[in-house]
């Protein structure tokens, strides 16, 4: 039933766009990575009529640089215990998730093509069990966080030095457990967890401003006990300066500035585009855009 | 004939057991952790607190992050225990239960501490009396009821090795040993006979256990011979003991400190239809509880030695 590394995944825990590369060279590779993984998201969409294009391509830069430049993760030994723990606690952006999964090596690229078919490991939301790289069932919202920082204090009691990612939506920000859970990372002073907001300004139905305002989202997090950086979710520099840094003494929050549908012009900044399926003539002009 | 309550002689809180048992593994297993919600002391974790300060990761109150915390420690290789009134830890972080812990399998020990009416006058917001039921529809999720003191701490030691997710009940209502001593006490999905009898079985749960076997001796008087039968685990029920109950015995009473829709009497009931049709009682808190302690609430709702003499009799005359 579950998905097995695919067979030409390096092993080792350290990323393919390494630290020994130029940071010119490093965003370059970056940004043709993202590019395939936002066409991988068209194709699945298109080829399933379901899934949340808009999140999936405002995620892609920041899910490129973790997992191609920072994470310290192993395909061929997803469950190492040293592993840094991602998490992505806005789920229904399985299909950018999945895409990059699969292009670092975690399955074959072939099974994307199964995302949502019945009985497909690819489910709608990720599923640990099914998915190897996965290292929590999100969906419901406001989940990832709590659960990353349990793995942050895990990995302090252990005395061990892998780090938590979590990804979390801005509309997302509305639910009350990722400010319980914030809260206590920052009383813990937890330095080994990264949360990355994926600050798109739209949530299912409208703008987060017009729905439950989050600003100043910079300082509730620092409020909280948490240091904060502020980057354009969409450059890939900035974002490896952002995530790849220590910040002791602090949880770190990465206010990634992003644009929803981040590639595509017809899909940009559209509230629509939270879950609209493209038809087969917009999923021919996406992928002439993102050549 | 119409004195309520338990047997007499002496009474125990489950969590004095839970606690030593906890805190004696933890000893020997660095994996064993402890989370709670401000619960240090009515969880009993102080002990625990004292010989691992670093291992009792409190949360302060905010549930949802708890069984979070408890499932990203689980990620990390530990075993947490989760610990919270059962009330606060079931409801508030239901969703926390279903998607963090089961679903994810992560193996989360929940200890619903003072679970059922235990906290008697603090009235239904206190009471953990929807557990069961709300948790028995989660995929996954052993639910154990420990009926007295050893029986908890086996429970314990089991749940430490299980490697799946578990919710704990942990009584705070005194209860008197019930359990054979020296003998093998708990086996997770194992149901137990306590006294055999071929006229008709009550079923009972955690702190109703002890009142069953009251209730079988008052019957053994009027001339009913009652099977009583120890259900420490709610799910996954042990069908095999409950199917041969119902053949052997023609008629079945179940009785919990919990609603009745949806806990050990539905659980039995659903077994029951499905196997062995036999006519039930099933006697549980009817709606929320009216202020009183914990023992005049189980008097109240007729979760007693003679509620359960009572119900037996309309099913089987002597």
């Amino acid at each position: 039933m579950g998905l097995s590394p695919a067979v030409d995944a390096k092993a080792g825990l350290e990323p393919p766009f390494s630290a020994a590369m130029t940071a010119a060279e490093r965003a370059e590779r970056l940004n043709l990575q993202a590019t395939q993984i936002r066409r991988s998201v068209v194709e699945m969409v298109g080829r399933a009529r379901l899934g949340h294009i808009g999140g999936d391509f405002s995620v892609s830069d920041i899910l490129t640089t973790l997992f191609f430049s920072v994470l310290r993760v192993d395909p061929t030994a997803p469950a190492a215990p040293m592993r840094d723990r991602f998490i992505l606690s806005k789920g229904h952006c399985a299909a950018a998730l999945y895409s990059t999964l699969a292009m670092r090596g975690f399955f074959p690229v072939a099974e994307l093509k199964t995302f949502v078919e019945p009985l497909s490991p690819l489910n709608g939301h990720p599923n640990r069990r099914k998915i190897p790289g996965v290292e929590a069932n999100t969906g419901p919202l406001g989940h990832g966080l709590p659960i990353g920082v349990g793995t942050a204090i895990g990995a302090r009691l252990a005395k061990a030095d892998w780090r938590t990612f979590v990804v979390l939506g801005d509309g997302e920000l509305q639910e009350g457990s990722n400010w319980e859970a914030a809260m206590c990372a920052g009383h813990f002073g937890l330095d080994n967890l990264l949360a990355v907001v994926d600050r798109n300004r739209l949530q299912q139905g409208a703008r987060t401003e017009d729905t439950n305002r989050l600003e100043p989202l910079g300082d509730r997090w620092r409020a909280f006990g948490w240091d904060v950086v502020t980057c354009d979710g969409h450059d890939h520099s900035a974002l490896y300066e952002a995530l790849a840094a220590s910040h002791p003494g602090k949880p770190r929050c990465v206010i990634a500035n992003t644009i929803k549908g981040k590639g595509v012009s017809f899909i940009e900044d559209r509230v629509e585009w939270h879950h609209k399926v493209p038809t087969p003539e917009q999923i021919e002009l996406a992928l002439k855009e993102l050549a | 004939m119409n004195a309520p309550g338990p047997t007499p002689g002496p009474t125990f809180d489950c969590r004095a057991a839970f606690a030593e048992t906890l805190t004696e593994l933890a000893k020997s297993d660095e994996r064993i952790v402890a989370v709670c919600n401000d619960s240090v002391g009515s969880s009993n974790l102080v002990g625990f607190q004292k010989s691992f300060p670093n291992r009792l990761v409190n949360v302060g109150i905010a549930e949802q992050n708890m069984v979070g915390v408890g499932a990203g420690l689980a990620n990390a290789g530990f075993i947490p225990f989760v610990c919270g009134a059962g009330p606060f830890l079931t409801g508030r972080a239901l969703e926390q239960i279903k998607v963090d812990v089961a679903y994810n399998g992560f193996p989360v020990v929940l200890c619903g501490m003072s679970p059922g009416m235990a906290y008697g006058e603090l009235g239904p917001t206190h009471h953990s009396i929807e557990d069961l039921s709300w948790l028995r529809a989660i995929d996954g999720l052993g639910i154990v009821v420990p009926a007295d003191p050893a029986q908890t701490s086996a429970a314990v030691r089991w749940a430490a090795k299980s490697g799946t997710p578990c919710y704990l009940r942990v009584g705070r209502t005194k209860v008197p040993a019930v359990t054979p001593e020296g003998a093998d006490v708990f086996a997770f999905g194992r149901a137990d006979v306590l006294r055999d009898g071929s006229d008709i079985t009550l079923v009972a749960t955690g702190a109703m256990v002890s009142r069953a076997l009251a209730a079988a001796d008052v019957l053994a008087g009027r001339g009913l011979q009652a099977r009583v039968i120890n259900v420490s685990t709610v799910k996954p029920l042990d069908d095999a003991a409950i199917i041969l109950a119902a053949r052997e015995t023609g008629a079945i009473v179940t009785v919990e400190e919990a609603v009745i829709e949806g806990g050990l009497g539905a659980a039995v009931a659903e077994t029951v239809v499905r196997n062995a049709p036999v006519p039930m009682r099933i006697l549980g808190v009817t709606g929320f509880a009216p202020t009183g302690a914990a023992e005049f609430l189980f008097d109240h709702f007729g979760l007693n030695r003679d509620g359960i003499v009572a119900a037996a009799l309309e099913l089987k005359k002597p």
